[in-house]
């Protein structure tokens, strides 16, 4: 039983990282339509960042700085290589942003070199943990479910109730309706590529205790959380992060199940499933897609 | 208030519209009648900055925006209610209208924007009821006084409308327009292009009878309403000596 509750706390922990992993996808398909497959390396980014930037500053304010850094690189990225286009075609975007996602890696690689990183603890050590009834719970579990719960609802907040995230909305809506009102919708897409960059960046942060990050962790990632984002349905933010518990979840059994080299296969099986028979993802229904407008 | 000279735009080398040259006064009711095709929503689009043109000039109250993004022209007073009615679907009804009035916080003139809100109230009642469903959830009728209501909170000095009664039942159609004529009552200044050629010019001072991209007549309403090409073409009478 407390082997359960073991394989459970594990596949919480990975769904934290890939729920924020595919919220940042979410937000950027929303405002434009574009799945931003360098959205792993946002992750990276964040995670490196802050593993350079904490020699020289305490770790909050290392973790805050990585991601305002990631959040301008997120900018930069819109401005100089997406703004410009002209209605881009799917694939020409898709072939932009892996183009991207692999600029970004090896730029890594060489600032960064091969090495594995990893923040320390936010609480405690690796070797700190809380009994849970018999079930040991390292502190920084605690910490990234904490803080990715606070993202998500801050994000609820900021869009539902905020009239900038109104706007971004409102852009993903009806792009044209949008700039009838007034609203810049260029605006609105740069600033969906700083919030899920940043969003990223803070993931990265809280997982590198855990897993550790390396210059080419952001394509792993990738997968993971468009797998997540697809499953959920692509769009729904909610969705996204109930599809990353059930990933994480069962990808911590398969450990059981299979040997451990197979772990990834459990998503890419799923993906590949999902996208045969419920494109649409597991959440997603026929009634709710037709009042979206992408 | 608004001014074409010889405008020409369309899609790519596609020329939809050909030197066309409109104007609209305030005060006034313009309206613009063509078949399908004619070219009214591209030249719509053109104005409010959609499109580009290709060539030719627009003026808005003595400012030229030939080239001016549409952010700006909404934000200079000239709204569109777009062909369709195009809500933001998965938004709610007083979501739509405070997105509407967003110029508002542009020109600092946030405060305004929940008086407005029940100023729009008060001219729909059918929105207050509706206040926090999904635009994608009402009936037709409803959404094109929602994107009217929506335009309207911008407080523009010209409103245009596109085909405000495609797709629509006739009775509503009917109640659509008395909204129309409310607002032209309370001053506004509107340019309505219309199929519905009939409606259109009962309510309208002017109007411009538009044909494959080019205007083909234009006058007082009244005179539109009894030129014989007009009656035969879009009335639906039979020429006499026919």
């Amino acid at each position: 039983m407390e082997l359960l509750f073991q394989y459970i706390v594990a596949g919480v922990t990975y769904g934290t990282i890939y729920a924020i992993v595919a919220i940042g996808f979410n937000i950027i398909y929303n405002t434009t339509g574009i799945i931003n497959f360098a959205q792993g390396e946002f992750v990276m980014l964040g995670g490196m960042t802050a593993f350079t930037l904490k020699e020289y500053m305490p770790l909050p304010l290392a973790i805050v700085s990585a991601v305002i850094i990631t959040m301008i690189i997120g900018a930069l990225i819109e401005m100089l290589f997406i703004r410009w286009l002209h209605k881009p075609s799917v694939l020409r975007m898709i072939i932009i942003t892996i183009g991207l996602s692999i600029l970004i890696r090896e730029t890594a690689l060489h600032i960064w070199g091969e090495g594995v990183t990893a923040l320390p603890y936010f609480t405690g050590t690796s070797l700190s943990s809380v009994n849970l009834g018999g079930v040991f719970v390292s502190p920084q579990v605690f910490w990234a479910v904490g803080i990715s719960s606070v993202v998500v609802v801050l994000l609820g907040v900021f869009f539902n109730f905020t009239l900038l995230g109104k706007q971004m909305r409102a852009c993903s809506a009806n792009r044209e309706a949008a700039r009838l009102c007034g609203i810049s919708t260029q605006n609105m897409v740069t600033l969906s590529f700083m919030l899920s960059a940043a969003i990223g960046a803070l993931g990265g942060c809280i997982v590198s205790p855990i897993t550790y990050i390396q210059y080419d962790s952001g394509s792993q990632l990738a997968i993971k959380g468009f797998t997540v984002a697809i499953l959920g349905g692509l769009g729904n933010s909610t969705a996204a992060v109930a599809a990353a518990m059930i990933l994480g979840i069962l990808e911590s059994f398969s450990i059981w199940a299979l040997p451990a080299a197979y772990k990834d296969v459990v998503s890419i099986a799923i993906m590949l499933i999902i996208l045969f028979l419920k494109p649409s993802g597991l959440f997603g229904n026929a009634a709710s897609a037709r009042l979206k407008e992408y | 208030m608004l001014r074409i000279d010889n405008l020409v735009s369309g899609y790519d080398t596609l020329k939809v519209i050909q030197n066309v040259s409109i104007q609209v006064n305030p005060g006034e009711i313009v309206s613009i009648i063509g078949a399908n095709g004619a070219g009214k929503t591209t030249l719509l689009k053109t104005i409010t900055g959609l499109l580009r043109p290709l060539s030719g000039q627009i003026q808005f109250d003595g400012q030229d925006i030939t080239r001016t993004n549409t952010e700006k022209i909404v934000l200079l007073g000239c709204s569109l209610v777009p062909e369709g009615r195009q809500v933001f679907a998965p938004m709610t009804v007083r979501e739509n209208l405070i997105l509407g009035g967003y110029v508002q916080y542009k020109r600092n003139q946030g405060s305004v924007v929940l008086k407005d809100l029940a100023r729009i109230y008060k001219l729909f009642p059918r929105l207050m009821e509706r206040e926090t469903q999904f635009a994608g959830s009402l009936s037709g009728g409803e959404q094109q006084m929602l994107a009217i209501g929506r335009a309207m909170m911008a407080r523009p000095k010209l409103v245009m409308m596109d085909e405000p009664s495609m797709g629509l039942a006739p009775l509503v159609i009917k109640e659509i327009f008395s909204i129309i004529r409310m607002l032209r009552d309370e001053g506004a200044t509107i340019l309505l292009v219309e199929q519905n050629a009939k409606a259109a010019l009962r309510l309208a001072d002017r109007g411009y009878v538009l044909e494959t991209g080019k205007v083909i007549l234009e006058g007082s309403a009244d005179e539109l309403l009894e030129n014989d090409d007009v009656k035969c073409a879009y009335l639906g009478k039979v020429k006499k000596e026919m």
